[in-house]
């Protein structure tokens, strides 16, 4: 299952994912037999380049956000192997938890409930820097001024409480904080998804200078394709745990190989969009508690045979025409 | 969205406007009178040492059972001659003692096991838990009195029982508002930001838990003083001859026919204490509930009030409009500063058309929608003006019931969440079947063959079978469908759709535009859809209405707004919007947030941050001005105007 990691692992990776499961439920019950168990992620490879930006896309329930906390180390792999910078990210998480978010931090979906409402914008940005740093009392302080200078929010905020802020603001902090310990990866799950649309181009915006300044590298983790298309560098398009469509941004969007990415491509709204692709009501999602198995998206794919049906298609089944698009798919919309 | 708005109110309805804790607390009178009550007894008590009263331990058998108000022993004194007053201000000071410290000792102990197993989970969660529900298995004073068996008679062992059998009470409770608690993401925040596990417990988690802990000792503490006392009357707590109100009552028992007095008096003042701590109890627990200090303590009615000027109430615009809302005017009081949320819109639906209504968070779209049915609550909410029109008929001077006619017949709603607007607990046969009857007088197959109908007409698979599910059972795409076609079920005329897809994923998305855009040419009705997207306003309307700050800025066809925007909020609007297959282009920021609506400026709302503002701009009233047909602009100084047009 392992050819599905690219040949990128030598050149400047900073993360790679290898064969990661992780399964939620299936505990041995008190009078045997076991619960029922979801694959939330299964046998995804993957790898992230220093400085780049890198996608992941798919509906609710495909496992984004549990691959996130894998990536942060607030949930552990059930099986496979995440390294980071050469370190085995989950013996690191084990060993000492803070060393591994003083390089990885993540920035959460809703804004104002990653706040802690009781507490000062000042404790929740000094909390990082306490822990996670060796900063004394001034050297804090000053970090304080950079940080919220660098995330564009006026200095007297320090003193507020989370409800007094908007969500644009609220979001703002969260990336604040994420940056307090000078992490080198942030993982940023749905980061404006919460956001009205004006206030999501400033944030966009601001993401990506803080990039260009601390020469960061994002895992983008959102539903949106348009969002996806605008800020990343590649793109993994995600089904049913699975990774259905890897490859560069421009690739990915522009020819589309797997039946799933061209289904939300054509779905997506888009001003001046009169028609939209709708799939027929009856089209069925897969069950999670009795995964098929051949290609999870079999049920909804007008190109499917009998191959598909009997036999899991590899992550790169379907080279591209391109170097590092690969889709898992029989019958790609595009050979190579 | 709905987090930010949510935020957005909290902010705006701020320290002014909203009374202080305290101040709530005074505007309940129960729980003034109980707080009073309680004060005073306890300065009573507190008082005990100096006040000038006989020793409550000397016993005088000379002058056994006096009546009350004999001389020198104003309650009387009992059998062994002991004076009442005396023992009664005594013994409320050890009941009093005995009660708050077993409150505080079961609140700290019961808090601690809640506090660890509701964030360790798993099994320290499993084996406290079932330690817990072992000790409540036993009944509830039974267990107390095995305890003080064990440990022998005595006030303190007394009070240790007590605090031992409320623990799982507190333990319970606490747990549940944990383990919520723990799932937030600010939880996760913290591990990130390299908290300990004990640090996240007691310095994130605590605080935020800290209110449930008061609420629940509040009202408790009057059975723990109740249980003091049963166990004292049993002769079990307190010992001879020290006096506590329990014991007193024990003691008159014996001779309750005889001199009643004796154990009348210490039963009033039991009566009285724990009376005057529930209600205060009480009264704390409605002021610390979120809920309820919101909004304010008045229950909303089933109908926003209308207070407008009936002698400024604007005629139709035009009869061939099935909907017809002008110059409607939505407020907030909010204390005593007044949101104006809808400021003058005025909105026309034509039959078979579908008008979009976009706009940032809060800038009134679904307070308009909700508006025109009634269905913003009041207090705080109010129509301070205007009027809406259905097929000419004055919406806001029609009868409650009419309007409960109406509300799901001929104007129907479809909200964002769909488990809002479904009841869990019945089947989606049952609630379609239901919303047919109220306004259909059908028989049961044929109702049931008409929910059969809707749900097909919505294009769910195997209706049939699926009249027998929950809602849970479906997915959210589903749901939605399930919505729509319950608000179908009576031929609805115009069907309001309040961010219908904005839950929902893009493929699910386009699946539900495309139904609702084919029921509206199948039934020819109109749709009045508001959402911020304006892809979703391509793919569904006819025409837009852009507000901003509870108006409307800019109205037209779809198409026009899109190719030329005339007002600088719409073209800022638009090109904020990253577009599939353009990840090149810039995307344009709009600076600053939208104004308050409760001061809002003179002049254009938009001033402070429009590129093209001007000093003119920021005088007087700027209104909506036709430019061609079906399209209106409310700016100065307009954009992308041809000379001609
Ligand atoms: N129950 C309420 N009490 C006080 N203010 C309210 C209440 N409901 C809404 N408001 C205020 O009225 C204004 C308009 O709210 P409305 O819900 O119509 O916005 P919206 O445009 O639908 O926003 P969203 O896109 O977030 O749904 C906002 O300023 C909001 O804070
Ligand atoms: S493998 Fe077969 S079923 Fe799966 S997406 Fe490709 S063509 Fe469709
Ligand atoms: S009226 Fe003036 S400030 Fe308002 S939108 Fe037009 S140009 Fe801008
Ligand atoms: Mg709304």
């Amino acid at each position: 299952m392992n050819d599905g990691r690219e040949k990128t692992s030598g050149e400047d990776t900073l993360l790679t994912i290898s064969d990661v499961e992780r399964i939620f439920g299936g505990e041995r019950r008190l009078f045997g037999g076991r619960a029922p168990a979801v694959h939330a992620v299964q046998s995804l490879s993957l790898s992230v380049r220093k400085g780049e930006t890198l996608g992941v896309v798919g509906e609710s329930g495909c496992g984004k956000s549990t691959l996130a906390r894998l990536v942060v180390g607030l949930d552990d792999p059930t099986s496979g192997e995440i390294v980071f910078d050469g370190e085995n990210l989950t013996d690191l998480a084990r060993k000492d938890g803070n060393s591994l978010a003083r390089k990885v931090q993540y920035v959460f979906q809703d804004p104002v409930a990653s706040l802690n409402p009781r507490k000062t914008i000042r404790t929740i940005l000094e909390a990082p820097l306490k822990h996670l740093t060796d900063l004394d009392k001034d050297g804090r302080e000053k970090r304080l001024t950079e940080l919220l200078q660098a995330v564009n929010l006026a200095p007297e905020f320090l003193e507020r409480y989370p409800h007094e802020f908007s969500g644009g603001q609220a979001q703002r902090i969260g990336i604040a904080r994420a940056l307090a310990a000078g992490p080198e990866l942030i993982v940023l799950d749905e980061p404006v998804s919460a956001l009205d649309v004006s206030v999501q181009a400033q944030v966009l915006n601001l993401l990506d200078g803080l990039k260009k300044t601390f020469g960061l590298t994002y895992i983008f983790i959102s539903h949106d394709l348009s969002v996806v298309e605008s800020v990343c560098d590649r793109v993994a398009v995600m089904y049913f745990g699975r990774i259905a469509e890897l490859g560069p941004a421009r690739n990915v969007f522009g020819t589309p190989m797997h039946p799933y990415t061209d289904l939300l491509m054509r779905s997506a709204p888009a001003p001046g969009r009169h028609v939209l692709m709708a799939e027929d009501a009856s089209a069925e999602l897969p069950d999670p508690y009795n995964p098929p198995a051949g290609c999870a998206f079999a049920a909804r794919c007008n190109r499917k045979t009998g191959a598909c049906l009997d036999n899991l298609p590899a992550p790169d089944q379907a080279p591209g025409p391109d170097s590092g698009h690969i889709a898992a798919c029989y019958h790609p919309l595009i050979e190579a | 969205m709905t987090n930010t708005a949510i935020s957005g109110k909290g902010r705006q309805a701020g320290k002014s406007a909203r009374p202080g804790t305290f101040s709530l607390l005074l505007n309940n009178t129960l729980a003034t009178a109980g707080l009073i009550i309680l004060i005073a007894v306890c300065l009573l008590a507190l008082a005990a040492p100096v006040l000038p009263l006989l020793n409550p331990d000397v016993t005088a058998p000379a002058n056994r059972l006096l009546p009350v108000f004999s001389t020198g022993h104003l309650l009387g004194t009992d059998h062994l001659g002991r004076d009442l007053l005396s023992r009664l201000i005594w013994g409320t000071r050890v009941s009093l003692a005995v009660g708050v410290s077993a409150t505080i000792i079961a609140a700290v102990f019961g808090s601690m096991l809640g506090l660890v197993a509701g964030y360790a989970g798993g099994r320290t969660d499993t084996v406290i838990m079932r330690g817990i529900d072992m000790v409540m298995a036993f009944p509830y004073i039974l267990l107390a009195l095995a305890i003080v068996a064990v440990l022998g008679p005595g006030l303190l062992n007394a009070l240790y029982a007590i605090a031992l059998v409320n623990i799982p009470f507190f333990a319970r409770n606490i747990r549940g508002i944990t383990l919520g608690l723990s799932r937030r993401e600010f939880v996760d925040a913290a591990r990130l930001s390299g908290k300990s596990p004990a640090q996240i417990l007691f310095v994130e988690i605590l605080p935020n838990v800290l209110p449930v802990i008061v609420i629940t000792m509040s009202t408790t503490v009057g059975w723990m003083i109740l249980e003091t006392a049963g166990l004292s009357f049993l002769g079990l707590g307190a010992q001879p001859p020290q006096a506590d109100l329990g014991s007193m009552l024990g003691e008159g028992r014996k001779i309750l026919f005889t001199a009643p007095h004796v154990s009348i008096v210490p039963g009033v003042m039991i009566f009285v204490l724990v009376m005057a701590i529930n209600l205060l109890g009480d009264g704390v627990r409605d002021i610390l509930d979120p809920r309820l200090r919101a909004g304010s303590l008045t229950r909303p009615v089933a109908r926003t009030v209308v207070l407008r000027n009936p002698a400024d109430v604007p005629a139709p615009s035009g009869d061939e409009n099935i909907l017809d809302v002008r110059r409607l005017r939505t407020e907030f009081q909010i204390g005593g500063t007044v949101y104006h949320a809808v400021g003058g819109v005025d909105l026309a639906l034509r039959q078979g058309e579908c008008l979009g209504i976009v706009g940032e968070s809060g800038s009134g779209k679904s307070l308009t929608a909700m508006s025109i049915m009634g269905l913003v609550p009041t207090p705080p909410g109010r129509i301070a003006g205007g009027a809406a029109y259905l097929e000419g008929e004055d919406l806001f001077a029609a009868s409650d019931r009419r309007i409960r006619d109406l509300r799901g017949g001929s104007v129907a709603y479809v909200f964002q969440d769909p488990l809002s607007t479904l009841h869990p607990l019945f089947t989606v046969g049952n609630q379609l079947e239901e919303a047919i009857r109220t306004h259909q007088p059908l028989s049961r197959a044929r109702t049931r063959e008409k929910a059969i109908e809707l749900l097909s007409l919505v294009r769910i698979p195997n209706p049939k079978e699926r009249l027998t599910t929950y809602p849970h059972e479906l997915s959210g795409g589903m749901r939605q469908r399930v919505c729509i076609a319950m608000a179908l079920a009576n031929d609805a005329r115009v069907l309001i759709a309040d961010e219908p897809t904005t839950a929902l994923d893009v493929t699910v998305q386009s699946q539900i535009l495309t139904l609702m855009n084919g029921l509206r040419r199948e039934r020819n009705a109109a749709i009045l859809f508001i959402t911020h997207d304006f892809g979703v306003v391509s793919a569904i309307c006819d025409r837009i209405a852009v507000m901003y700050a509870g108006r409307i800025v800019e109205t037209g066809k779809t198409d026009d707004i899109l190719a030329s925007p005339q007002h600088p909020y719409t073209a800022k609007l638009i090109e904020c919007v990253p577009v599939l297959g353009e990840p090149e282009r810039r995307l344009d920021a709009i600076d600053g947030r939208p104004p308050v609506v409760n001061n809002l400026p003179e002049g254009c709302a938009f001033a402070d941050r429009c590129p093209q503002a001007q000093s003119l701009c920021r005088t007087g009233e700027i209104e909506l001005v036709a430019a061609g047909a079906d399209r209106g602009v409310r700016c100065l100084f307009p954009m992308n105007r041809e000379p001609s047009a």
